[in-house]
Order: C-alpha cells, then sequence, then structure tokens
C-alpha cells in the first residue's frame, strides 16, 4: 500500500521535557489511523509537527513523497482539540474566511460551503453569529471548515467530544464516506469503541515512545489469549465444572442465553488445537455456544499501557 | 504570504464592525467637546463673579487709583476707624477690606499695608492689588527724587532680542511656541495611539486564545504572519477612528464656538505668546505665524513624523501582542505590562521637560536614539532642527530593532498562543524564545 503520510524518527524537547522520543508512523493512502495514548502522552505534540505548528527538533515528516513543506498545509485538514471560532463572526463570513486560508478561493468556497450547509441541513444559520449558536452547532460548523478544502490527510483530535449520540453518528459517517472517497485519517481519540469501528491501523504512544503499531487486526492477533466462551448443557454441572478446571485455566462468564448451561471462559494452551477442545466439550454434554474472545482496543489499550 | 491582506481585512472589519468601537468612536469627540464647553463655560462663570473690595485710605495717597471694573468693585470708605470698617465689611458681602495706614514717609507704608478678610484670597487677586500699589507707590517716590512721570515714560525702552541661527535664519519667540507645539502634539499624540491600539491589539490576541480558534488558524497560516496582520489591520482600524476623531472634533468645536461664542485658543500658551509677541492687528499676528510655520522644516518633519509614528508605534504593537500571547487573560496582563509602559512614560517626560528645556542636550540626544524612546523624543526634537543623518540613523536603529521585535515576538506569540491554563512567569517566557 501507498504511504500518505511517513514520519521518521521524530523528537522533541519543550525545555527539560521530552514530548516525543524517536517516534515513527506510516499512514496508508486511504485508511483511518487510529493515534492512541494516555493523556500527555505526546499525541497532540505529534499532530502539531504534522500540522507544521511547531518543528520537530530531530527527524523528518514526509507527506505525498514531499519533505513536509509550507504549501502542504492546503492538503491537511486539521481538526484541533482545543477548538473554537470567533465568536462575534458570523457563521458564513467565518466559514469562508477559514476556507481562504486553506487556499480556496472565495467562489469555490462559497459553492462547497453551500453544499456542506445543505446536506447537514445548517444552512439557515449563515447569518447567526457564533455565539447564538449552542456547542454542537458550532462543532459542526467547525467540521464542514476543516474538511470543506478536500484535503488529502485529515486529523481529527476527539472529533466527536461536544457531540450528542445522533450528531457524533452522524459525523462518524461523513468522515467513513471521506475516506471512502480518497481521503486518509488520522483520528485520535479516547472514545475505544469508535477506535474499534473507525480505525484499520492504530499506533499508541505513552510517555513519548511509540509502544504499539500495527493493523488492528494484526494487534488484536497479536494479542489473542486463545481464550473461548463457551456454553454447555450437561446433566452433571460439578463434575464438568471439576475434569475443565483440571485441564484448562477456567474463568467464570455470563452471557445471555435461553438455556440452563453452564458458562465460562476457558483458555487454551497452544498445544490443544481448536478442533481437539471443541470435541472435547461435545463429548461431554451438548454444546451451545461457542466464541472465541477477542481483545478489545480498550483491553489491549489498558494491557499495553500497564506492562510499560 | 498571501494570507496577510486576507487577515488585515479580517481584523480590520471586525474591528470597524464592533459595536463598542462605534460607539466610542461617535462618543468621544462630544465627550471632548462637551467637557472642553463645560470647562470653558465654568472659567467664564468664574470671571464672571464680581470681586468686591472696601478700602480703608488713611493716608490719602491713593484716593484716584482705585478705578471699580467690571470685574472688580472698589468701595472706598471715608472717615470711620479700622473697626468699624472691618465690622462692615464682614456684615455685607464684600470679599476684603484693604487698609492704608497713615505714615511719614513710603518705606513704612510699604511694610504697614493689610488686607483683611475671611479666607486667604485668591493669588491673583493679591497680586493685583500689590502690583497697583507698588506702581503708585513707585511713582511718588520717584517724584520725591525729583522725576516726573512724563519723563520716566519716556525713558522707557521696550527690548526684544532678535533671534537668529548661524545660517542667518531668523528665529523667534512665536517660532520656538510653535515648535513646542508642534513637537509636543506630535510626541503625545504617538504616545496616545500606542496606549490605546496597543491595548486593542492585545485584546485580539487573547480573544483567539480565550475563543481557542487559533489552533485552527495557526494551522493554515504561520504565526508570523497572523502577528503582522493582526498588527496592520487593528493600525488601521486605529487610523480610521483617529481620523473620524480630528475631523469631528474640527467640525464639533466650529459649531460649539461659533454657536456659545467662546474662544477656544483664550488662555492657552500659543495665545499667550501670540499676545506677547507681537503689537499690531490680528492680520499681523496671522501672517506672522504663516511666516513662522514656513520657516519649520515642514517636509523634513512630515516625512520624520510619519516614519516615527509607523515605527514606534510597530515596535510596540508587537510587544503588546507577545504579552497578549503569553497570558490567558486580560488581568494577567498586568506584570507584564509595565516593562511596556516604562519607556513610554520616561519618552513622554523626557520628551516635555529635557527637550523643552534643551533640545540638543545630551540628554535629549541618547534618548533619540534609543528605539523606545526615540519615536516620541526624536518627534519632539526634530522641530527645533536636528542635523538629518541623525534622524536617519536613529530611523534606521528604530525600523532595525522592530524587526528584531517582530522576530521576538512571533517566538513567544508561537509558543504562548498555545498555552493554556498557566500564568507563565519572566523566566519560563524567556525558555520559550529557545524552543
Amino acid at each position: 500500500m501507498e504511504k500518505l503520510l511517513v514520519v521518521n524518527n521524530v523528537s522533541k524537547v519543550y525545555g527539560d521535557y521530552k514530548a516525543l522520543n524517536n517516534v515513527s508512523i506510516e499512514v496508508e493512502k486511504g485508511s483511518i489511523f487510529g493515534l492512541l495514548g494516555p493523556n500527555g502522552a505526546g499525541k497532540t505534540t505529534l499532530i502539531r509537527i504534522i500540522n507544521q505548528i511547531t518543528m520537530p527538533d530531530t527527524g523528518s515528516v514526509i507527506l505525498d513523497g514531499e519533505p513536509l513543506q509550507p504549501h502542504h498545509i492546503k492538503y491537511i485538514g486539521y481538526l484541533p482539540e482545543e477548538r473554537g471560532l470567533y465568536k462575534t463572526m458570523k457563521v458564513g463570513e467565518q466559514a469562508l474566511y477559514l476556507a481562504q486560508l486553506k487556499g480556496l478561493s472565495k467562489q469555490e468556497a462559497k459553492e462547497r460551503l453551500k453544499y456542506w450547509f445543505d446536506r447537514l441541513q445548517i444552512g439557515d444559520w449563515w447569518d447567526k453569529k457564533i455565539q447564538e449558536l449552542s456547542k454542537g452547532m458550532a462543532q459542526k460548523i467547525q467540521f464542514v471548515v476543516t474538511v470543506l478544502h478536500k484535503p488529502k490527510l485529515l486529523i481529527f483530535d476527539e472529533p466527536f467530544s461536544g457531540f450528542d449520540p445522533i450528531n457524533a453518528n452522524l459525523i462518524k459517517d461523513e468522515i467513513l464516506k471521506l475516506r471512502d472517497e480518497g481521503a486518509t485519517v488520522i483520528f485520535s481519540t479516547h472514545r475505544m469503541e469508535s477506535v474499534e469501528e473507525m480505525c484499520d491501523h492504530i499506533a499508541l504512544i505513552h510517555k513519548s515512545n511509540k509502544i504499539l503499531d500495527g493493523k488492528l487486526i494484526d494487534i488484536k492477533r497479536q494479542y489473542r489469549s486463545n481464550m473461548f466462551e463457551i456454553g454447555l448443557i450437561t446433566t452433571n454441572h460439578a463434575a464438568i465444572t471439576a475434569s475443565l478446571k483440571e485441564k484448562f485455566e477456567v474463568f467464570p462468564a455470563t452471557f445471555k442465553s435461553i438455556n440452563d448451561e453452564l458458562q465460562y471462559k476457558v483458555k487454551v494452551p497452544d498445544s490443544v488445537s481448536t478442533n481437539d477442545f471443541v470435541n472435547y466439550l461435545t463429548s461431554q454434554g451438548q454444546l451451545t455456544h461457542f466464541v472465541e474472545v477477542i481483545p478489545s482496543a480498550s483491553d489491549i489499550f489498558i494491557e499495553t499501557i500497564q506492562k510499560n | 504570504m498571501n494570507h496577510l491582506p486576507l487577515i488585515i481585512k479580517r481584523e480590520y472589519l471586525t474591528k470597524v464592525r464592533n459595536k463598542s468601537f462605534i460607539i466610542m468612536t461617535f462618543l468621544t469627540p462630544f465627550i471632548f467637546i462637551g467637557i472642553f464647553a463645560l470647562v470653558a463655560y465654568l472659567s467664564s462663570l468664574n470671571s464672571d463673579t464680581v470681586r468686591k473690595i472696601s478700602i480703608l485710605d488713611d493716608s490719602g495717597l491713593f484716593a484716584n487709583e482705585f478705578n471699580s471694573s467690571p470685574h472688580t468693585q472698589y468701595k472706598i470708605l471715608h472717615k470711620v476707624s479700622l473697626e468699624e470698617a472691618k465690622k462692615e465689611t464682614e456684615t455685607e458681602e464684600i470679599n476684603g477690606l484693604l487698609y492704608i495706614p497713615k505714615t511719614e514717609n513710603l518705606e513704612d507704608l510699604s511694610k504697614e499695608i493689610t488686607f483683611y478678610s475671611e479666607d486667604s484670597p485668591s493669588l491673583s487677586m493679591m497680586s493685583d492689588i500689590n502690583d497697583m500699589l507698588e506702581r503708585k507707590v513707585n511713582t511718588l517716590k520717584l517724584k520725591e527724587a525729583g522725576i516726573d512721570s512724563e519723563t520716566i515714560k519716556n525713558l522707557h525702552i521696550d527690548i526684544r532680542a532678535n533671534q537668529e541661527t548661524f545660517k542667518g535664519k531668523e528665529t523667534s519667540k512665536l517660532g520656538s511656541g510653535l515648535k513646542l507645539a508642534f513637537g509636543g502634539a506630535a510626541g503625545y499624540l504617538l504616545f496616545m495611539f500606542i496606549i490605546i491600539y496597543g491595548n486593542m491589539i492585545m485584546r485580539s490576541v487573547i480573544e483567539e486564545k480565550t475563543s481557542r480558534v487559533i489552533e485552527v488558524i495557526i494551522s493554515s497560516v504561520k504565526p508570523r504572519v497572523l502577528l503582522l496582520g493582526k498588527i496592520f489591520g487593528t493600525t488601521l482600524a486605529g487610523i480610521t477612528q483617529f481620523l473620524i476623531w480630528v475631523v469631528l472634533i474640527l467640525v464639533l468645536m466650529t459649531v460649539v464656538t461659533s454657536v456659545f461664542g467662546i474662544d477656544p485658543a483664550a488662555g492657552s500658551p500659543s495665545q499667550q505668546i501670540i499676545e506677547n509677541s507681537v503689537d499690531g492687528g490680528t492680520q499681523q499676528i496671522l501672517h506672522d505665524i504663516m511666516l513662522e510655520v514656513n520657516n519649520l522644516p515642514l517636509t523634513n518633519l512630515i516625512v520624520m513624523f510619519i516614519l516615527f509614528f509607523v515605527g514606534g508605534y510597530l515596535l510596540y504593537a508587537s510587544l503588546y501582542a507577545s504579552v497578549g500571547a503569553a497570558v490567558d487573560s486580560e488581568t494577567d496582563t498586568q506584570q507584564f505590562m509595565m516593562p511596556i509602559l516604562m519607556p513610554l512614560i520616561l519618552a513622554v517626560y523626557v520628551g516635555f521637560f529635557t527637550v523643552m528645556d534643551n533640545p540638543h542636550g545630551t540628554v535629549s540626544q541618547v534618548f533619540s536614539y534609543i528605539p523606545f524612546t526615540s519615536p516620541v523624543v526624536m518627534l519632539m526634537r526634530i522641530p527645533f532642527g536636528v542635523p538629518i543623518w541623525q534622524q536617519i540613523i536613529s530611523v534606521v536603529i528604530l525600523f532595525g530593532t522592530f524587526i528584531g521585535m517582530v522576530w521576538f515576538a512571533a517566538k513567544i506569540y508561537r509558543v504562548g498562543i498555545l498555552m493554556y491554563g498557566k500564568k507563565p512567569t519572566y523566566k519560563e517566557i524567556f525558555k520559550w524564545l529557545k524552543y
């Protein structure tokens, strides 16, 4: 896959504080890249470096094959976490201004704004001042302004904060749609369920270092623990439980079921194949439920941070 | 860099459309004229009141000296004792009693004249009375010595030294007054402009921080460009406001003076200078003023006014902007305002005291090279004639410092605008320069 953005060994020091230590990431074209990490890990610094707001002390950033240059700003759309708009300016004027700063002509900006405002059904806000809008409404404007110049690279830092679930979904769908149309998205958030839903690739930054990087699905494979959730109808619960516990590590589990059955999470050692395990279970009773426990992004996040 | 016009336009339009800006633009001239009219009215009230003074002249020497004028009425008391006179003066509404005792000779008289009043009389009234008495006693003494008043009059010669520079240009007291007025006005104007519009820039930087719009902007625009755009945009708004003020004040002034018949120049220093300088009609005075204005280095003055005004303002504006970037709210600006205001106030003091006293002294010269004081001080010196090379050096230093200051301010700005939540110390700001 072609890389849109390559960050090579970037370090940044603020005074005595090292904000980034030799961080490298590669973002594939047309993918959604999740940039994760606890508060203060250095995510925002990395994002600001990509946006050329701050310069790296060492290392380089390459966008679409070229080292990052000032004119690249028009290929990037950035929705910062600390965001806002001029409170006393009218919505339309403000959107036009910000679009023009990104290099659009006034006419072009007007046409695209009309398209987006119609699409999000916010056309009648054009002459309102930002201070008259609710936070969620202002966020919508901010989103439109971020994507208006059709950037190749979109960077969203906590894009859903301030949105109600309906609008959050709406924005999520818009982001996915932009990705489908060819945009590349870097996505920084603490909401693990949206990482799960949207990201193809994640990188985890902790205490200025990158500690995890890869395709989400690969990482999940890497973090799989051969744990299975099982439901088994038996005549003798106690005896079966005892023999299971003898052979495997067994953890309690609960899932919804209409049967009266044994419910467990069982960790199967590598030496036992899944088929053998299933055969063993069916020999003990009627197998009603068999699912591999896949580690969630949230589990991976917590586990990796704790390990480090 | 093509963002700059866009930013300037936005800054300008937001400022100019701002409600409080519009209100201030149109209200200030009215307030200004209102205060002016009030002061003029009050001082005319003051001079309208008639002073009443009763006089008990036992010596009989001053019988014909006290002529009542519209402002002062004298009541000559006859054949009463001092005690009776005091009582009468106190009961009637009379400001005071002047008692001139009968004495053997004039020396004693001068020591024994007494003015009685309920509370301390005004300085101007006392000096009026003293002058009058002195004149009379002097004449009397001269007469004693055998010189009559006619001879005295003929002997009196008025001296007014002609002033001329080495190059042969005539100078005059009137000219010096005009130069003071020009220099003072220019320096003071710059001072006011910096304070009013510097603050405006600072507020606009803080506003971008508090509304959190800054990171969005800064991802499209270089901080230096944004900083310059803000400074230029606000400056243009300031100039617009200033011009409207000047026009409105002139118009209102004309209206007020013609309607109420107040003489706007009455009592101002220039008026006094004019009165002192020339005998003759108003025509002559106007002619002299025009002559003096022509004598001023006008082209030099205008060119340098523009250069120093722009340079000085930009220098301070970038300082104000970096203060705005360093803090979170206007209340936190106090600790950083002092170092900005100090040189500015110093410049005005040096300008008004040292330069007026000696425009080409060492102190004046030194301060007209230091970039933080040179705009004000040099502007005040130029009307008195400063060699061109000195002016050029000063301008070069000023603009050089401005460029350095923009670099410095942009550094603070770049780091500061993204710092939230903590009040920075000088030490931290110094660190930011190295980021």
